[in-house]
């Protein structure tokens, strides 16, 4: 049902023998779905900031791996190399060996061990120091504000006009950092491009910052990852990388008011839309101003409804519109009464919104 | 007379059928319903405290199960959200809380005065008290099902959505009232496991002889005691944020969010030791039996047990490395959670190298502690993998970790758990479980465990969430959900084997005597089960395996077994110095009595009334309370607090 797909896949950096081996030994013969088949994978990577710590992750499953596959072989060595008949009352079967013998186990175990760990934090920081922060200023800022259950999105510019706002769905430009500052409205979340970069929570009272960065023009999957309530499984969000040109395209059509209903429907829409609508979600242009739930201004350019729940077709928006709790229970947007025909108007006027 | 009773020369002997008949006739609880709510013996205590963890073990994996058939495919509706979010936040507080930790509590109670040749714990009435306090704790947070309104925010709560703007209903309020309760019984607990290590003890029962699993208990235990207040001390103050408006985590007027985080994690990482290290001792003394040998690098596996805990309280903030903490911070706490694994890599190679140099008899209990071996190496390597900040802010709140906390608290709590009811019900019931069945247990447990659980690891790489209700299909989880609920029903069906066991051979187990498996430690001199007074003449011990000593020649003098003290002027044991386990005075214990159930239900009372704001109530609870406690205190002759002694 996922609207928009992860179209990217991108090869990492690590010598091509040993990815195999440790992929071979991590699927195990079990029935996996390719990478690419899922969106929200983070084995593969799609940007600089990613890169390293997918080298990283796959260095320390493979030492993981190694580690068990070690221990494991170790363990059955032992347990059958002098295997005992099951009588132990058989007094014959205590050896009277010295406690102290076998001690050299723990000092080499312990020292290979040390080595291992060292190399592991000596990686650690490394990668730390390198994705902490882009190696350019970036040129312009993202505002994210985390919302039971989706995402507002506002794109400052210096010249105040010039600055809009949007939901569930980025976009940066490719080849350059993005700088995004997290914000929280109500509880913790989490935001989470896989594929671009990890973890960072947007927490109320606190201004948190990460920054992203695209190699290649994509879609990539985003999704809340701090359990925020009911629909904490329904906040999704994208990420659309696009070449600079395409991303300037972009926003300056964001920048456009909606355009005058060209119709009698459409007029009449507008007007239901205000009278329903207009208190919780903005449309730029008209007078519905309300800031509770995201803003629709461009809701057609968007690829998917209700925080990347299902894909904007006439259809689901349709359902979503009319019983928003069938969907997405316990969501927030409350179920209006409307007849088929201001059902019908209102979706002729959201239509319009390109 | 008062004081020569505390200082008298104990008369010297062996066992005799009239001391034997004396004792029992002081020892013993009366049977039936009125035993059961006096008893202050700590072998009852600790069976009490088992049936009651797997009761719990049982309704958590319930919950688990209905959980994974909602998963077993995208889009599910068996469950709602609100449902799919009370189940998954009862199933952590359940395993995590009022099964892992008290099940271990069941084995030390059960095991602690036996391993160390005493008669009881060192305050057999707040043993039996923090039982009732644990059993009623679990109740009164279950009874939240009854009203629909359960804890819904995870085992670790984290406001604001934990506060009463998000979370307006009784919910959140079940959570922590249960956690302050609960936190009585494992403060209690964990004075009673520290005072009686530290004091009552056998003759010669020095720390270095200490059974690995006392190790275990006593550093989790002392851990506790610095953890557990800083959980409290959180849930008290969201409480009165809650009830009464205060503001130390809301954010909108200045509280900071964060503080539940940091105070939470203080206490829940070292929470997650002392949930391991006692179940890890278990395997240290577990091991030696079936490989014919004393554990290798006893000294290294003590210390690393104690290291592991020190180095414990420095990790927390591992679980919060994407809350937008300065880098600097993340890179020590990334090293600190790294460093950590080499005490626990040392244990393993101990184990490895007890194996690979013994004569390895596989018997059920070994069985469950050489698999934990492998379970304990996959979860350690999961966890380190977090450790490295930036993989972990991949890793962090995607089924990877709900995979690493599985392979922790399965693999490393409940298998050594299970193999200790086989390893010790001979004792506690004088009956052995049956082998053919106990294997049958073993290898469906392990390979629905494994079956289940390590594909999650793989579910997280592909980047599921977790704490989601439900997924949507195109995310290439499918197959490898459907897979994990085929394996958590197999585990399922492995646990429910084993409690078909238990019942089967409770009545008709072949007869066991006091040392089937030829074990080394001193539980293993006495009869099975053990007479209510543990031992008729107080042994005194020369060596780390008492039972083993001539065998092995390893013993500074010579363990005495069927010749000691004989303390029988009442409830008698001896105390000891703390290091070198040298008697210095005799101790009168106290006998059995209604004190603790009632402080505990008062207890219970006052909680009731502090949910549902009836103060009356909660005054009620709270007046007798004291009551309970000023009767609990009345000096008594048998305790040796008045002049007159009951018994001479």
């Amino acid at each position: 049902m996922s609207g928009v797909r992860s179209s990217n896949r991108c090869i990492i950096e690590l010598p091509r023998g040993l990815r195999r081996a440790a992929a071979l030994l991590l699927i195990a013969g079990m029935p996996v779905a390719a990478e690419a088949d899922a969106p929200l994978n983070y084995l593969t990577g799609a940007g600089t900031k990613n890169y390293p710590v997918v080298a990283l992750i796959w260095g320390l499953i493979s030492i993981s791996l190694l580690v068990v596959v070690i221990v494991t072989v170790l363990l059955l060595i032992g347990l059958f190399r002098h295997r005992s008949e099951p009588t132990p009352r058989d007094p014959k079967l205590v050896p009277p060996r010295r406690p102290e013998q076998g001690l050299q186990w723990i000092y080499v175990g312990s020292a290979v061990s040390a080595v291992a760990l060292f190399g592991a934090a000596l990686w650690t920081f490394a990668v730390l120091a390198d994705v902490v922060t882009p190696d350019r200023r970036a040129p312009f800022t993202v505002e994210v504000t985390g919302h039971q259950w989706w995402w507002g999105v506002r794109y400052q510019d210096k010249v105040v006009s010039r600055s809009f706002e949007t939901a569930n769905e980025i976009h940066i430009p490719t080849g350059q950092p993005v700088r995004v500052t997290l914000w929280s409205e109500d509880v913790i979340h989490s935001f989470w491009v896989p594929a671009l970069s990890g973890k960072t929570d947007t927490i109320p009272g606190q201004h948190n910052e990460t920054w992203l960065e695209a190699d290649k023009p994509g879609v990539y999957r985003g999704q809340c990852t701090e359990y925020c309530g009911q629909q904490h499984a329904h906040m999704g969000f994208t990420v659309v990388a696009q070449s600079p040109a395409d991303f300037q395209a972009w926003w300056e059509a964001q920048l456009q008011p909606s355009p005058p209903p060209h119709s009698q429907p459409v007029a009449q829409g507008q007007n239901e839309f205000i009278a329903h609508c207009g208190i919780c979600h903005t449309v730029r242009g008209t007078p519905a101003g309300g800031s509770i739930g995201p803003d629709l201004s461009h809701l057609m350019s968007r690829g998917a409804l209700a925080a990347d729940t299902m894909p904007n077709t006439p259809g689901y928006l349709s359902g979503w519109i009319s019983d928003p709790q069938a969907m997405k229970p316990g969501n927030l947007m409350p179920t209006l009464t409307l007849s088929a025909q201001e059902l019908t108007d209102i979706r002729s006027f959201l239509a319009t919104l390109q | 007379m008062a004081v020569a009773e505390f200082e008298r020369i104990p008369e010297v002997a062996g066992p005799s059928p009239n001391l034997e008949e004396k004792l029992h006739s002081m020892w013993v609880s009366e049977p039936g319903l009125k035993g059961w709510l006096t008893t202050v013996d700590h072998k009852e205590i600790g069976i009490m405290y088992l049936v009651t963890a797997f009761a719990f073990l049982t309704a958590g994996g319930i919950e688990a199960l209905l959980m994974r058939l909602q998963l077993i495919g995208p889009d599910r509706h068996l469950l709602t959200p609100e449902q799919y979010n009370q189940l998954f936040s009862m199933h952590g507080n359940t395993m995590i809380f009022w099964y892992a930790l008290p099940v271990l509590s069941g084995f030390s109670n059960y095991l602690w005065p036996l391993l160390l040749g005493a008669r009881d714990m060192a305050f057999p009435r707040v043993n039996a008290f923090s039982y009732w306090v644990f059993l009623f704790s679990g109740l009164f947070i279950y009874s939240s099902f009854l009203v629909g309104a359960s804890p819904n925010d995870g085992w670790f709560n984290y406001p604001p959505y934990a506060s009463r703007e998000y979370n307006g209903g009784i919910n959140i309020d079940f959570y922590l009232l249960g956690q302050l309760f609960f936190g009585i019984s494992t403060t209690a607990g964990a004075v009673n496991f520290v005072v009686t290590t530290l004091r009552t003890r056998c003759p010669g029962m020095s720390i270095n002889r200490f059974p690995i699993v006392i190790w275990g208990t006593l550093t989790a235990n002392a851990a506790n005691l610095f953890s557990v207040p800083v959980l409290s001390v959180a849930c008290l103050l969201l409480w009165f944020d809650r009830q009464f408006g205060t503001h130390f985590f809301n954010a909108q007027e200045g509280g900071q969010p964060l503080l539940w985080q940091h105070l939470f994690w203080m206490f829940g990482h070292p929470w997650v030791y002392t949930i391991v290290l006692p179940a890890m001792g278990i395997v240290s003394d577990g091991i030696p039996i079936f490989c014919r040998r004393p554990l290798v690098g006893y000294t290294a596996v003590a210390l690393s047990t104690v290291v592991t805990m020190f180095i414990g309280f420095g990790v927390w903030v591992h679980h919060m490395f994407a809350t937008g903490l300065p880098v600097l911070g993340l890179a020590f706490f990334g090293a600190s959670s790294i460093l950590i694994s080499l005490p626990s890599g040392v244990q393993v190679f101990s184990w490895l190298a007890t194996i690979w140099t013994g004569r390895p008899v596989f018997k059920t209990p070994f069985l469950f502690f050489a698999g934990f071996v492998v379970l304990f190496v996959i979860g350690g390597v999961s966890g380190f993998a977090t450790g490295s900040v930036p993989a972990d802010w991949q890793f962090t709140d995607t089924y990877w970790v709900v995979a690493h906390i599985h392979y922790v608290l399965i693999g490393i709590n409940l298998f050594p758990v299970v193999g200790a009811v086989y390893l010790w019900f001979p004792k506690m019931t004088g009956r052995m479980l049956n082998e053919r069945l106990g294997r049958w247990n073993f290898w469906t447990m392990f390979i629905g465990f494994n079956l289940g659980f390590f594909p999650m690891h793989i579910t997280g790489l592909l980047g599921m969430p977790r704490r989601v209700y439900t997924y949507q299909d195109g995310m290439g989880w499918d197959w490898l959900n459907l897979i994990t609920t085929v394996g958590s029903f197999v585990l399922a069906i492995g646990i429910l084997l084993l409690f078909v066991n238990v019942l089967v051979s409770r009545k008709r187990g072949a007869i066991a005597g006091p040392n089937p498996w030829d074990a080394p430690t001193l539980e293993w001199s006495t009869p099975s089960p053990p007479p209510p007074y543990n031992f008729a003449v107080i042994p005194s011990v020369a060596s780390r395996h008492p039972l083993w000593d001539e065998r092995l020649q390893e013993a500074d003098g010579k363990t005495l077994l069927d010749r000691g003290a004989v303390l029988d002027h009442g409830h008698e044991t001896f105390g000891v110095t703390p290091m070198d386990g040298v008697p210095d005075v005799i101790l009168k214990m106290p006998e059995d009595t209604y004190v603790p159930v009632a402080t505990a239900f008062a207890i219970a009372v006052f909680f009731a009334g502090l949910l549902v704001h009836l103060w009356v109530l909660a005054g009620a609870g709270l007046s007798l309370m004291l009551l309970a406690l000023l009767w609990w205190m009345w000096p008594s002759g048998d305790a040796g607090q008045t002049e007159d002694p009951a018994h001479v």
